[in-house]
């Protein structure tokens, strides 16, 4: 299992290679910054939340969701193809017997392009190690208690998938709208360590 | 793709010198196959510089039992097939 990235010699060397760009004159200095922001404007949890919203409304788009996420994500203005290559993207659906958690044990594998960038607990090793071993231990510090007869299941993402959990419509939400509802998605909810 | 959603699979227990996407806690352990994902480039080989064609990944269901001995919840992974062994019911 690999330990934290800031000080890594790859960061290092990812630095000075930037600089070494820059001093030559092959990228203009704000060019990466640019295209960072481009690739994350388009991605925080707004976006799952609003696929979420569309999902407990619309029973339909909540089947497609789960078929096949990608085809699915751009009837709500999302897609999986922000970085170099479009990644498969699985949502996995909480219900009153299973609940679903996301994790990558082996580094911190994340649907960015969804979620926008990970939380930072979400790439520590007490998290990424814990979670596999002891979900109920680890939701129980979040304040969060799925209940003894629910089943848990923890999704590793050790491949190419990413992942997303589409938590449960709290109850006494029916008179809300697709945007109200999509108000009431939590980043935490959508990795699975809070209801919703 | 060698195997189908239901299969029971028994992760390899290799320990290689170098990357590899099996986590050490799910090494020599049984599952089930929950579904194929495609074929992809197989990051243990590209991780050392080796073009190799892409292989199938099966997402793969174990339970916290077989994993770590006790425990009631599932853990899922997904195994690229070169890391997966038929294992009998």
């Amino acid at each position: 299992m690999s330990g934290h990235h800031d000080d890594a010699p790859i960061a290092a060397q990812v630095r000075g290679l930037e600089a070494l760009l820059e001093d030559r004159g092959l990228v203009d200095a704000r060019e990466l910054d640019r295209a960072l922001e481009a690739f994350l404007a388009g991605s925080s949890p707004a976006g799952a939340a609003r696929a979420v919203a569309r999902a407990w409304t619309d029973d339909d788009f909540r089947r497609r969701l789960l078929d096949d996420a990608n085809a699915a994500l751009p009837e709500v203005r999302l897609s999986m193809g922000g970085g170099l290559q479009e990644q498969r993207l699985k949502v996995v659906e909480n219900t009153a017997a299973v609940h679903n958690v996301i994790v990558c044990t082996l580094c911190s594998c994340y649907p960015i392009a969804v979620l926008g960038p990970s939380p930072t607990w979400y790439k520590s090793e007490a998290y990424r190690s814990r979670v596999v071993r002891d979900p109920r231990g680890v939701l129980a510090e979040f304040e969060f208690d799925p209940g003894p007869d629910v089943e848990i299941t923890v999704w590793d993402a050790s491949a190419e998938s990413r992942y997303m959990v589409l938590p449960r419509r709290p109850e006494g939400t029916e008179p809300l709208d697709e945007a109200e509802l999509a108000a009431l998605v939590t980043r935490n909810g959508l990795i699975g360590v809070a209801a919703v | 793709m060698r195997f189908t959603p239901g299969d029971r699979v028994r992760t390899t227990r290799a320990d290689p010198p170098h990357h590899t996407r099996v986590p050490r806690y799910a090494r020599g352990a049984v599952g089930v196959v929950l579904e194929p994902q495609g074929v992809h480039p197989v990051a243990d080989d590209r991780a050392r510089g080796l073009q190799t064609p892409p292989e199938p990944v099966y997402t793969v269901r174990f339970t916290a039992c077989e994993l770590f001995g006790d425990g009631d919840h599932h853990v899922t992974l997904d195994v690229w097939e070169r890391h997966l062994d038929p294992e009998r019911s």
